[in-house]
């Protein structure tokens, strides 16, 4: 017999080892996401994913699913939460989504939308990150860095190449390249890596393909992001 | 650096990657900073990418991947020191040296900023230079620094005085009153395991022959849980608990179990592992030692925050006597099989370090990033092995459990807080230093002791502890009623609370490891709020969004440093709630921009300063 969990009333089939958004996934539940992936190991950083187990906060993406557990998502109370957490993500970098590549393609924006997010509510910061325009065929904008460090565990993971990494702490993380000039012509990296495709937002971009897309017709103008899950499986 | 040193820097270290931080010290010691030069040997010698080294050196503040001034001068910045002056002093040491807060001199020589506390709040103001410190620091002392540096006196030669840190324990009990011989515990637990021969849970354990290492019968462990210990290092978990859990957590092939003392003392405010280490060593070793017996390890390590590296020679020379001792090393005291030994890492200014799972991070060599719980570190700690992490002070109350008995130590103190609590006393009172109570003391008795008058409040177990109002002064020091790390910082009626908050809410947003969302951007939200608010810019509006971060805080961020950020404004708003109202300055919501302060260059140039130039009439007297 499979073992269950309750999520928001419904019950909820799950496989030994997977978490609480692994078995949501699986069994069609959305629950908002930015720094899980499903082909890499679990981060736990952007807390998007987190729901109530039994009443504790906690986040669903490293959170282990058990028989019997009781667990809250799409509540009033969560939404709140989350939606404070990306207007949070929108002040910390400079996104300015209507000039920007990624827009409609960007789960960061495709979450605002998903939570109802009307206004960044806080004044922003405004932080000097300057683009890394080095590479012949890629372009890396950090200003819509949300520190996922999807493309960090891609590289090394995957592409088994370490191009990326977090450097410096608290508000004045970053990411930096591996080279000794900091820059991305400098590195490794090649176009059929995979850290060159998980980036969930803006950040590392094909040259000179840009909006080949047209607006309107991307990724979350068809349908919102929870709307999404067999692409939440598998990209 | 010639390459022979770092051939020989790499051979100390095993040439092994998880030492990376160790090495990198090493190196800069030598070399003042890790010239790119160094970080391109490391990547080829570690395997390591240059990437992943510069990611964790620059995680730390006392690493230094540009170059930095010959004298590296830090004022430590808590709201202690900042009351003993500590600011006008930055101030004056800045314009005899020409140089700008947080800037390099443009002749490379000298650069003076802030650091969070150092640890020497009852003989502050502190600052570091160097990494040494200097405490005591007057105007005097400033000019004289300021001379030092300009003649490029080399720091051997500065006055040793400047250097000296006291103990000043002004109270002692069971911990600092005891003659502790070296060696002592350890015999008198053996002497108890041979007459009280094996207990059932032991038999268990040799059975299925679990423990490695010491292999010690489980004697030890049934003392400390019979003692009631709880760990020192704030949490208050009980220590037989967690030792239990690390000696039957399985081993895989080829590992062991590790013992790690938590000397980060990072908690603004606290000073007493310090001492501990100081002039109690041997007893915080031997605590190791016996933890090591009980949950059968072989390796252990002291976790030193980098603050207090000038105490890295003489732990060093009292493991080496340990060591000729045989209180370390291989059979210790006799016992065959048994064998432990410590290594001393040293931290480099980083607060959230002293996080257990962040702490076991930093020994392997990386990023001081809290981990993913669970797993814990009793299953899976130091590279996936079973981990015990306990505070300095748990690991001398062991030693002294061993000597004595646990029956004798949970009799003293309260029903659920055994033992004594050392506290680390500073702020606004006659005499600063360490005092050591039975749990159970209250607020009121340590006031007196310390001569403590017209108190207002008392922030008990620092910036993420408890702001203590007057008529709370009855209340006790235990784990039932004000839990504490051991910081017991003493404000007057004359200290402006607000503050205080607003300090202890720029060392989290300076400490945040920016890890999680919620408290990588909240705590400086807060920080920015709290100065809007300083700014005289604040609206009732402002205290619903310190409420939201704090909800968003608690609820949301990864470890224990977001979840207490909001503690100290929370507290001062409901008990020093006139010293917010006194800075608002409309009742409704005011914009963060100031048109005020926007004109303020207009005023400049066109050389006004009349009303009219000013927009809105109180803000004339504002700043
Ligand atoms: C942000 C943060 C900082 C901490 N700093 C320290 C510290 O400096 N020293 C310490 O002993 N424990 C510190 N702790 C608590 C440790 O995580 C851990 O609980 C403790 O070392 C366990 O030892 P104990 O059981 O003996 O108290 C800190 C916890 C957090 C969340
Ligand atoms: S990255 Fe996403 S949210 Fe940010 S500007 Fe681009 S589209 Fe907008
Ligand atoms: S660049 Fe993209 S994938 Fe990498 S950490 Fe930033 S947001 Fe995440
Ligand atoms: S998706 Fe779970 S913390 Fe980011
Ligand atoms: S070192 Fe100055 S208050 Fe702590």
């Amino acid at each position: 017999m499979t073992q269950t969990f309750i999520l928001d009333g419904r019950e909820i089939p799950f496989e030994p080892g997977q978490t609480i958004i692994q078995a949501a996934l699986a069994a069609g539940v959305f629950i908002p996401h930015l720094c899980y992936h499903p082909e890499f190991k679990p981060h736990g950083s952007c807390k998007l994913c987190t729901v109530k187990v039994n009443g504790r906060h906690t986040a669903s993406c490293t959170y282990k699913a058990a028989p019997g557990l009781e667990v809250q998502s799409n509540t009033e109370e969560l939404n709140g939460e989350r939606r404070t957490l990306v207007q949070m993500l929108f002040v910390e970098g400079n996104h300015f989504c209507p000039s920007c590549e990624k827009s409609g393609d960007c789960q960061l924006q495709a979450t605002a939308y998903e939570l109802g997010m009307m206004s960044p509510h806080f004044d922003h910061f405004f932080p000097d990150r300057p683009v890394d325009a080095s590479h012949p065929e890629l372009l890396l904008d950090f200003n819509r860095c949300i520190l996922c460090s999807l493309c960090v565990r891609a590289s090394r993971d995957v592409d088994g190449k370490s191009v990326f990494a977090l450097a410096e702490r608290g508000i004045d993380s970053h990411l930096i390249v591996n080279a000794a000039s900091g820059r991305l012509a400098d590195t490794n990296v090649a176009l059929e890596d995979k850290a060159v495709q998980v980036c969930p937002v803006g950040v590392i971009l094909r040259k000179r393909k840009g909006f080949a897309v047209p607006i309107g017709q991307r990724t979350y103008d068809e349908a919102p992001i929870s709307g999404h899950l067999p692409l939440a499986e598998e990209c | 650096m010639s390459s022979g040193s770092l051939e020989s820097i790499l051979c100390k270290y095993d040439g092994s990657p998880h030492n990376l931080l160790q090495i990198l010290r090493e190196v800069q010691e030598e070399e003042g900073w890790i010239t790119p030069a160094t970080v391109a040997a490391l990547e080829t010698a570690l395997a390591v990418p240059r990437a992943k080294i510069e990611g964790a050196a620059s995680f730390y503040s006392f690493l230094h991947l540009q170059p930095v001034g010959r004298y590296r001068i830090l004022f430590s910045d808590n709201i202690i020191d900042r009351m003993g002056g500590s600011q006008a002093l930055m101030e004056r040491l800045c314009n005899l040296l020409w140089v700008e807060p947080g800037k390099l001199s443009e002749d490379g020589l000298v650069s003076v900023t802030t650091t969070s506390c150092t640890g020497m709040c009852d003989q502050g103001p502190a600052l570091l230079v160097n990494g040494r410190a200097i405490t005591r620091v007057d105007e005097a002392r400033i000019d004289a620094i300021a001379e030092r540096v300009r003649a490029q006196v080399p720091l051997a030669e500065w006055p040793g005085e400047w250097f000296q840190v006291e103990d000043n324990v002004h109270r002692r009990d069971i911990l600092l009153g005891s003659d502790f011989e070296p060696g002592s515990g350890l015999r008198a637990l053996h002497a108890r395991v041979e007459t009280d021969g094996i207990q059932a849970s032991n038999t268990r354990s040799w059975r299925e022959g679990l423990p490695r290492g010491l292999v010690g019968p489980a004697t030890m462990l049934d003392e400390i849980k019979h003692a009631n210990l709880r760990g020192r290092g704030g949490a208050g978990f009980t220590t037989g608990l967690k030792w239990e859990a690390c000696r039957n957590a399985p081993l895989a092939d080829g590992q062991d179990r590790i013992v790690v003392c938590n000397a980060d003392e990072g908690e603004p405010g606290t000073f007493k592992d310090r001492v501990l280490l100081t002039s109690h060593a041997d007893m915080v070793f031997e605590g190791m030692t016996l933890a090591a017996y009980a949950v059968g390890a072989r390796r252990g390590f002291l976790y030193l925050r980098g603050e207090y590296r000038y105490l890295l020679e003489h732990l060093e020379g009292v493991l080496a006597r340990r060591r000729r001792d045989n209180l370390l090393g291989h059979s210790i005291i006799g016992i065959p099989g048994a064998d432990f030994d410590i290594k001393i890492h040293v931290g480099f200014g980083a607060y959230v370090c002293g996080e257990e799972s962040a702490l076991i991070e930093s020994l392997e060599g990386k990023r001081g990033t809290p981990r993913n719980r669970p797993p814990f570190p009793v299953t899976h700690g130091y590279l996936d092995q079973p981990t015990i992490v306990n505070n300095v002070e748990t690991f001398a109350a062991a030693a002294l459990i061993a000597l004595n008995g646990g029956e004798w130590y949970k009799n003293i103190g309260t029903s659920h807080s055994a033992g004594s609590k050392i506290l680390s006393v500073s702020g606004d009172c006659e005499r600063p230093g360490l005092y050591e109570f039975p749990f159970g003391v209250s607020v009121a008795e340590v006031l007196e002791a310390c001569g403590a008058k017209d108190t207002q409040a008392v922030q008990v177990s620092g910036p993420s502890g408890f702001t203590i109002a007057a008529h709370e002064f009855d209340r006790k020091i235990c784990f039932e009623d004000i839990p504490t790390a051991g910081a017991f910082m003493v404000f007057d009626k004359t200290r402006d609370m607000f503050q205080v908050a607003r300090n202890f809410v720029h060392f989290f947003a300076h400490e945040s490891c920016g890890f999680c969302t919620p408290c990588r951007v909240g705590t400086s939200l807060l920080r920015n709020l709290m100065d809007k608010l300083h700014n005289g810019q604040g609206s009732p509006y402002d205290f619903e969004e310190i409420e939201k971060l704090n909800h968003i805080l608690q609820a949301m961020s990864h470890c224990g440093l977001g979840h207490s950020a909001c503690n100290p404004v929370l507290d001062t708003i409901e008990k020093f709630r006139p010293a917010y109202d006194s800075r608002l300055l409309h009742q409704q919501f005011t914009p963060a921009f100031d048109l005020d302060q926007a004109l303020s260059q207009a005023r400049q140039m066109t050389g006004r300063d009349d009303e009219l130039a000013h927009f809105g009439a109180e803000h004339g007297d504002k700043q």
